[in-house]
């Protein structure tokens, strides 16, 4: 939460002059649509007569209409409380990217017929790739970070000759770099492996610097209090440094996940059988690209969600333990 | 004679080209309870540092309860257990219950199973009178309960010697008392102890011997009656005048 401010405004929504704006503005957009001869046309005939010979004023007529209403929605969720605010832009904003989406008229029985198949295949591959790559990055990541932080020169260089190449290639070419370089070098490796291993490099070399931060962010008192009892710099690290650093490591980390979930799409290049693969392939035989494309998208954003969730959970919890 | 625990024979340490410490010669016997004082920026720290080396040296010798320290040494852990450190900011493990901060040295580095643990870290926490608290992350305690919970933490590894290092100049004044009362039980208790501080009321009470540092050299070494009330020197007149104006 920012700083709440004691002196509660009075909401803008709730202004004459801004109200009066949004009206006006609100108006013009909705007459440039020139909704004659949409249902609205239809709804308006006691006032406009026939729509579709009503030009420029039947267009106005339904702009203010539309616009009043737009304006009395906002004014009226101006009065809620935060929480049903936020609930209830949610929903009309979904309800306005569906009916979006309701508009390309989509073959709802096509996307019937393949989605368990996109959830059972394309989903499980696609969150499988995901975990392990970044379970597997996340060690990276601690490796390079004491590397990068370490005296001696041979880590430290490695380390950051590494996080230097791999954020600062395109994933898609380590992609086939890794599959199609390896090769000629007579190490045949699998799709999968392949993708895994290019999502690990690629997103250990962006977490090396969140961990390094992380680690860095302990105070130098924490090393000197466990060392001066004896422990190793392992221990150290492990038990004192690291549990410590997590609550600055976690949001970050959380966020890559996200983000590697949906660059793990980046993999299908090479013919791995995940979500983004499952999408351009199966319309393709009846043309039914926009439908699984949206299926598709639809299901990224809802694994995308419960990430989220999951990761303020984990916050929350280290939020408490740490006090 | 047996063998002094801490033994520094003419040690010299440069931060950079800053000379920090300059030939300091210092010697501490069992159950010896030295006070160490000298204006901000004389090395006071730097050298109690150097003890349990987490500051290295760069000239002459400091031998530990018969180690050695050295850049090649392999035990400097070893050295380190039976050092007890107490430093001005406390430095608990935030992320750890007070119970939980006692018991990880004597579990992870003394190989004590943890009933033993929990029972040698309740006597001492009943031993610096908070008990009750032990549950508690160090981020609920008043800072004279967290000062006397890093206390208790180094009893804990059963230290042959142990440093402090200013530790009550980051307190409340109400709050200085109740640790300075509970290092003075340590002394009487037959600790051994090197303590950085300006407390007189301490230094009168328990020193054996007070040192005097001033720009990394010490100055003057003496029991506290003749040092504070018959300074020899002329630095030493200047700085016990400057701390009994307050
Ligand atoms: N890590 C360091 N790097 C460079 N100079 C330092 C460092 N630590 C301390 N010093 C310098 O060494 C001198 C002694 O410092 P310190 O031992 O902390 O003094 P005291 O504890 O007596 O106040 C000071 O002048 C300080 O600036
Ligand atoms: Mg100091």
């Amino acid at each position: 939460m920012l700083f709440a401010d004691t002196v509660v405004a009075e909401p803008a929504v709730h202004k004459p002059k801004i109200m009066a704006i949004m009206l006006l503005v609100g108006m013009i957009v909705f007459s440039f649509f020139g909704l004659n001869d949409t249902i609205f046309g239809e709804f308006m005939r006691p006032v406009i007569g026939e729509p579709t010979e009503s030009g420029l004023f039947g267009n106005m007529a339904i702009g203010l209409v539309l616009s009043m209403l737009f304006t009395a929605n906002i004014v009226l969720i101006g009065f809620l409380p935060f929480r049903y605010q936020v609930l209830l832009v949610w929903a009309e904003l979904l309800l306005l990217f569906l009916s979006f989406f309701y508009s390309f008229g989509l073959n709802f029985e096509f996307i019937r017929s393949k989605i368990w198949f996109m959830i059972s295949q394309g989903v499980f591959t696609t969150l499988y790739i995901s975990a392990v790559s970044i379970t597997l990055a996340s060690m990276v990541a601690i490796v390079g970070a004491v590397a990068k932080l370490s005296t001696n020169g041979f880590a430290f260089a490695i380390a950051s000759f590494y996080t230097s190449f791999f954020r600062g290639l395109p994933l898609l070419m380590q992609v086939y770099l890794i599959y199609l370089g390896l090769p000629q070098l007579g190490y045949v490796i699998d799709a999968v492996p392949a993708g895994i291993l290019a999502l690990t490099l690629c997103y250990g070399a962006y977490m090396t610097e969140i961990f390094r931060a992380g680690i860095q962010s302990i105070n130098k008192g924490q090393w000197e209090a466990s060392r001066s009892m004896g422990f190793g710099f392992a221990l150290t690290m492990r038990r004192i440094i690291l549990p410590q650093a997590m609550p600055l490591i976690i949001p970050p980390t959380g966020n890559q996940f996200i983000a590697m979930l949906k660059d793990s799409s980046l993999v299908s290049v090479i013919g791995v059988w995940e979500l983004m693969f499952l999408a351009r392939t199966l319309g393709n035989k009846d043309f039914r690209h926009m439908e699984m494309l949206i299926t598709a998208a639809i299901i990224y954003w809802c694994l995308s969600m419960c990430l989220e969730v999951i990761q303020s959970r984990i916050e929350r919890h280290y939020r408490t333990i740490s006090h | 004679m047996p063998d002094p625990i801490i033994q520094m024979t003419n040690v010299n340490k440069w931060y950079g080209d800053f000379h920090a410490l300059k030939d300091i010669n210092f010697i501490v016997n069992e159950g010896d309870k030295i006070v160490v004082c000298g204006p901000s920026g004389s090395g006071k720290s730097t050298m109690i540092r150097t003890l349990n080396w987490l500051e290295a040296h760069q000239e002459g010798t400091i031998v530990v309860n018969g180690i050695e320290m050295h850049q090649k040494m392999k035990n400097v852990d070893e050295v380190r257990m039976d050092v007890g450190m107490v430093f001005q900011h406390f430095n608990l493990f935030p992320h750890m219950s007070v119970l939980e901060n006692l018991m990880a040295g004597p579990m992870w580095v003394r190989g004590i199973k943890e009933d033993e643990a929990r029972k040698t870290a309740m006597k001492f926490l009943e031993r610096v009178r908070i008990p009750e608290q032990a549950d508690k992350y160090p981020g609920q305690l008043s800072g004279g309960q967290q000062q006397r919970v890093a206390i208790a933490r180094s009893l804990c590894m059963n230290p042959k010697v142990m440093l402090f290092d200013e530790p009550t100049s980051a307190l409340d004044p109400e709050m200085v008392s109740e640790v300075l009362d509970t290092m003075i039980e340590l002394a009487h208790d037959g600790m051994t102890m090197v303590c950085v501080t300006h407390e007189m009321g301490f230094a009168k009470a328990v020193a054996d011997r007070v040192v005097f540092m001033d720009e990394g050299a010490i100055v003057e070494e003496n029991d506290p009656i003749s040092f504070f009330e018959n300074p020899q020197h002329e630095r030493s007149k200047n700085f016990l005048g400057q701390i009994l104006q307050h």
